[in-house]
């Protein structure tokens, strides 16, 4: 409890302390420089030793409600190299953390449902966009994390743009490719199509880290879901640039919301949380306790699961396998007549 | 036009309508049934349970009560006949025999919906217009599927899944069993089905039917039993897929059961679906969908119309017609082709409904029916509606499965569609207004797998059906439908 | 009440309204807006009940009664060109008396003629009991001037006929011109009531004519608003004639208007019911709709001609057991 209580405070304190400090800097920094140029004339500069520049070093954070906030528990962990060289230090999310991202997963669910099916393929597309962009540093991290050769590095970016621009592709299509117009035996007009089921929690694979992400994130979003997603591990890295991506991509805050950490000490919170509607279960080793007891979990509101395959290749042409999960059919009648 | 008050008296006598029942003697009932197992009626070794006919609480057979032991033989049955015979088989051929199943059900229509009506307590009325022809059609729609699976838009190479165990329950016994057991055999797959406790003798008759048509022996196997045997069929490690159709509560059990497995499963379950009326509906034939939401099969719907949300400016009026209504509802005698609400299924569903009526009225919610005399044997209810209700009261969102109606009221659409969504369960909807628009944009806001636009309570095989939420996963019927039957 | 809170009164002129406890000068304007702000009615929804109601099954006791109901409620038609003095005494005969062998089979409603053959019929009639009814206003297609038409009115009423039916002017009502309808309904009523007399007055709508179910539910209000006694579907010169759903129709609206008005207004549909098997599903739907009030002949009339026979042959089925044929009823 106490612990608790100290993490509170750290984490509300620097804000508020930010909060009351910007405006009156920017008040100062309006005032005062030109005021320093006129009254007293600089110092001529001396020549100073070349000193080497220390690097400024990424606080990876979370990603919750478009927004970067660090762990309310103020926890963190080292993700080291698989050589064991230090990374970073990443924020070891809660269970108030899941708790916090799927309330931002809710609210944002209904608007993003909302955009038109074209809109949410731009936004898809430009997530891709901005990845190719950040192309070299994607390759880095993954090297360095999953610790292969930048070639591979590259190579899985490029094959995780590349599944974001085909998801994107999907927006406007799943509605012609999934619903149906049924000829019922009487005077009625009938049509079926697929919605989104709300908000999905997925379980991110540990390897390969940006393409494994991508292959649940984009699936579960294109159809109008919002997600919470555990990136577990060492995925931090990538994970936590990823979420940079798409705050710059016009995508709504809320929709993705990403978690780093422990995926066993997040995944029960989320598998139980009624006010999540399906779960996949993607990094969770097939067949072991921890999957079946979160899908037991998530039997109590009946979420949609999609269970964790062994040995499942990320690579592979993914199909709709894992967007119709998370779609509803919804049938409409109405009667014909004059 | 002076006699005119004595001929209207004369007149009330005369539309007492006689009693008109359909015979009973179409349907041959023997005094005990066996497991259909292999093609063949067979003991159980799990002893036996009584059928009643909820109408009269008389015993309509003596029924097999199949237990783990007949478990393990169904599904080592089914698996033979999947492996040897039926996933073998070309969808041409198969295609042959679903429709040849369809055509006897057309053919003992007649008998099914009496016995259906004994079984259950149904109105014949509605075993003979609804449940039997929708059965029959469900079997010919998947029939014509057999042979095009690959051209349902599913996956470039869609294959059987193997063995399905399938648990239905007591409200439409024939037509579940047609909605589990056409697709299943229409994708190559082959069936262990239990039917209900309560209503066993339709399912028991099919398995006669498989007989006529020559479906190969094990291709469909019928258990009938309880609880535990439904269990044992769902958890049945030879069993590749689980459907059930029954309470969101049965439903969760078996979705924790099969956890961790390979198993595909698919679950129709409850639901508290909101009837909106606006004010510009079309009143009389929203008071007929109303009407047929709550009391068509005595309330025992998944999908029932069981909360009417209705616009402020038209509550009184709409409440007053729908009491006219009711009072030419007629209770009683489900052979009688008159009679419009039979018997309740069972006496633990009566004491179900009476627990939630006599809390709605605790609760102080206001409940009126309209006068109508309740035969003295047989397990009846009068249809009931409760005004003055709030989301707060339990029959405003707990499923009560019977002839009870929850009156709740709204003002603006964003205040219907937010009380309508306001629930665990997802299944369906009923929307009433004359604006296009608004009919779009409300079938688009609720949160429910089924939205009945100024209609109400009706299937069709080729229509998807099923829920969001806690109403279950997976779709029945139509081209979705096969998806549940089928790895892809 | 609708009416007595709103008074529309028109640039060219008013309608009066009658029959209502107010009297109303409505235009077309004013009447639109209150006949267009009735519930609509949805076509598939109304045809579903109206063969929910069909499916009702009537036996034994409650059908001999429904059979004698029925006959009572006839309006034995001829209203052919080729009708003569013979004829209509023939069929006035068979009315009074359908079974001549059967004292306890009772006799029609009316005999329903054109205005030139009143006379003959009300002498025919004389001592029955029976109403002679006349159909009036350029019948069937109501297309002859005002003045005419009222003519037409008073000497069937001077001749002595009982009722009137009457045919709306529906180019006036599909061109939107209720203010005109109402008027001429307004007017054949005042007509019904030339020399003293008082003429019930049925208004017919020929709703075959009128094509959608909202027309039918509108011209069923604008009729009772102008005044109509009855209000009955068809000439029986076009098809579509009386169907359940329509007719269905037209008793929710008289059910309507008396719980508003209080006023209790009869129901006639005319027109392809030959069957006593349909005549029955026409009793059950009265008696489910508007209620048992309306099943008798002062509220509730079959225009038929081929009916009756019908009736009588599923008359003597349920008396004797065994099916008789047509030659074994009387053909006038």
């Amino acid at each position: 409890m106490s612990e608790t209580k100290k993490a509170d405070a750290k984490k509300t304190e620097p804000k508020k302390a930010e909060a009351k400090k910007t405006p009156k800097t920017g008040k100062a920094s309006k005032a005062a420089p030109q005021e320093a140029v006129v009254t007293s004339p600089a110092p001529a500069p001396t020549p100073a030793p070349a000193a080497p520049r220390s690097s400024v070093r990424k606080t990876y954070k979370l990603y919750i409600g478009g927004a970067f906030p660090r762990s309310e528990s103020g926890r963190s962990y080292v993700v080291t190299a698989p050589s064991g060289e230090f990374l970073a230090n990443a924020a070891q999310a809660s269970r108030k953390d899941a708790r916090d991202a799927v309330r931002a997963a809710r609210s944002a669910q209904a608007g993003w449902a909302k955009a038109t099916a074209y809109n949410r393929g731009q936004i898809l597309y430009r997530i891709a966009e901005m990845m190719e962009e950040r192309r070299d540093q994607f390759a880095q991290q993954i090297a360095s994390v999953e610790g292969v050769n930048v070639a591979a590095g590259y190579a899985q970016v490029d094959a995780a743009v590349d599944r974001w621009v085909w998801y994107a592709g999907w927006s406007d299509k799943l509605m012609q490719v999934l619903g149906s117009a049924n000829p019922v035996a009487g005077p009625y007009w009938n049509i079926s199509s697929p919605e989104p089921t709300g908000v999905v929690a997925l379980l991110a694979p540990a390897r390969p880290t940006l393409l494994g992400l991508t292959s649940v994130l984009a699936p579960a979003i294109v159809g109008g879901n919002a997600v919470v997603v555990v990136a577990p591990d060492a995925a931090a890295v990538p994970a936590v640039t990823l979420g940079e991506v798409m705050a710059t991509s016009d995508l709504p805050g809320g929709v993705v919301n990403i978690l780093t950490g422990a995926p066993a000490e997040l995944a029960p919170w989320l598998a139980s949380h009624l006010d999540v509607n399906a779960l996949d279960l993607a990094g969770i080793e097939a067949g072991s306790t921890l999957a079946r007891d979160l899908e037991v979990s998530a039997a109590e509101n009946l979420k949609r699961v999609v269970r964790p395959a062994a040995g499942y290749d990320w690579s592979a042409d993914p199909g709709l396998a894992r967007v119709k999960p998370f779609l509803e059919t919804k049938t409409v009648w109405h009667p014909v007549g004059i | 036009m002076a006699n005119s008050a004595a001929q209207s008296t004369a007149a009330r006598g005369l539309f007492e309508y006689a009693p008109a029942p359909e015979s009973r003697s179409v349907v041959d009932l023997k005094p005990s049934y066996g497991l259909f197992v292999d093609g063949e009626f067979a003991d159980g070794s799990g002893g036996t349970f009584k059928s009643v006919n909820p109408a009269t609480e008389e015993v309509l057979a003596e029924v097999a009560m199949a237990d783990a032991a007949d478990v393990d033989r169904a599904v080592a049955v089914a698996r033979r006949a999947y492996d040897e015979v039926w996933s073998r088989m070309p969808g041409s051929e198969r295609a042959k025999y679903i429709f040849r199943i369809a055509r006897i059900i057309q053919e003992r229509a007649r008998e099914l919906a009496v016995l259906e009506s004994l079984d259950n307590g149904k109105p014949i009325r509605e075993s003979r217009d609804v449940d039997i022809p929708l059965a029959a059609a469900h079997f010919f729609y998947y029939a014509g599927w057999a042979d095009k699976l690959g051209y349902a838009n599913l996956g470039p190479d869609p294959r059987p899944l193997g063995v399905a165990g399938q648990v239905i329950p007591w409200n439409f016994p024939l037509l579940m069993l047609a909605w589990k057991v056409a697709p299943a055999l229409a994708c190559g797959n082959t069936v262990v089905l239990k039917p209900a406790e309560t209503t066993p003798l339709t399912a028991l008759l099919f398995a006669e039917i498989c007989q006529q048509a020559d479906l190969p022996p094990g291709v469909v196997n019928i258990l009938t039993g309880a609880g535990a045997t439904g269990a044992a069929v769902v958890g049945h490690p030879g069993v590749d897929k689980v459907a059930f159709t029954g309470s969101t509560e049965v439903g969760r059990m078996i979705a924790k059961q099969v956890a961790g497995t390979s198993k595909k499963v698919t679950l129709e379950l409850g639901g508290k679906a909101a009837n909106l009326v606006f004010d510009d509906a079309p009143l009389e034939q929203a008071i007929e969908g109303i009407v047929d939401g709550i009391f068509f099969n005595q309330g025992h719907v998944c999908c029932a119309g069981s909360r009417l949300l209705v616009q402020e400016s038209v509550a009184e009026e709409v409440v007053d017609r729908l009491r006219e209504r009711m009072k030419t509802l007629r209770v009683g005698d489900p052979l009688d082709k008159n009679t419009d609400i039979g018997a309740i299924n069972s006496a633990e569903q009566l004491a179900k409904i009476r627990t939630l009526t006599e809390a709605g009225e605790a609760e102080g919610a206001t409940r009126w029916s309209p006068p109508c005399e309740l035969p003295e044997r047989g397990f009846f209810f009068a249809p009931t509606i409760f005004t003055g209700v709030s989301q707060a009261h339990r029959i405003a969102h707990e499923e009560i499965f019977g002839p009870v109606l929850s009156v709740l009221t709204f003002r603006t659409p964003a205040e219907a569609v937010e009380k309508a969504n306001n629930t665990a369960y997802g299944l369906s909807a009923g929307v009433w207004t004359d604006k296009g628009s608004r009919i779009l944009w409300l079938a688009k806001q609720m949160r429910a797998g089924v939205v009945w636009a100024n209609t109400f309570n009706r299937f069709d095989p080729t229509s998807p059906f099923g829920g969001y939420k806690e109403s279950g996963y997976g779709r029945e019927g139509g081209r979705h439908g096969l998806e549940a039957y089928l790895d892809v | 009440m609708i009416g007595k809170t709103c008074h529309f009164t028109s640039e060219s002129g008013t309608a009066t309204v009658v029959g209502v406890t107010a009297q109303l000068a409505l235009d077309d304007a004013g009447l639109r807006r209150l006949l267009h702000g009735l519930p609509p009615a949805d076509q598939v929804g109304a045809d579903a009940r109206a063969a929910r109601l069909g499916t009702r099954s009537i036996k034994t006791t409650a059908k001999a009664e429904a059979l004698d109901l029925a006959v009572r409620m006839v309006d034995l038609t001829t209203l052919e060109g080729a009708d003569t003095p013979g004829k209509v005494r023939a069929l006035c005969a068979k009315g009074a008396h359908p079974e001549p062998n059967q004292p306890d089979c009772p006799s029609v409603a009316a005999i329903c003629v054109y205005g030139d053959m009143v006379a003959t019929a009300k002498a025919a009639l004389a001592g029955t009991g029976i109403k002679v009814a006349s159909v009036a206003t350029a019948f069937p297609s109501g297309r002859a001037p005002l003045a005419v038409k009222l003519a037409d009115t008073a000497a069937a009423v001077e001749a002595g006929a009982d009722e009137i039916d009457m045919v709306i002017d529906r180019g006036a009502f599909l061109a939107g011109r209720y203010g005109a309808v109402a008027e001429e309904i307004a007017a054949v009523k005042q007509a019904c009531r030339t020399g003293g007399h008082d003429a019930h007055l049925k208004v017919i709508l020929e709703t075959g004519e009128l094509a959608t179910y909202d027309n039918v539910k509108r011209a069923s209000w604008l009729a009772m608003l102008s005044g109509a006694d009855f209000i009955k579907t068809s000439t029986g010169k076009v098809s579509p004639a009386a169907t359940l759903p329509v007719t269905l129709l037209m008793l929710e609206s008289v059910r309507d208007f008396r719980a508003q008005t209080g006023r209790q207004v009869g129901v006639k549909p005319a027109g392809g019911i030959r069957t006593a098997k349909d005549a029955i599903k026409y009793l059950v739907t009265v008696n489910e709709t508007a209620g048992p009030d309306w099943l008798s002949p002062d509220w509730f009339r079959f225009g038929a001609s081929s009916l009756l026979n019908d009736l009588l042959l599923q008359r003597r089925k349920l008396a004797t057991g065994v099916y008789s044929g047509p030659d074994y009823v009387t053909v006038d």
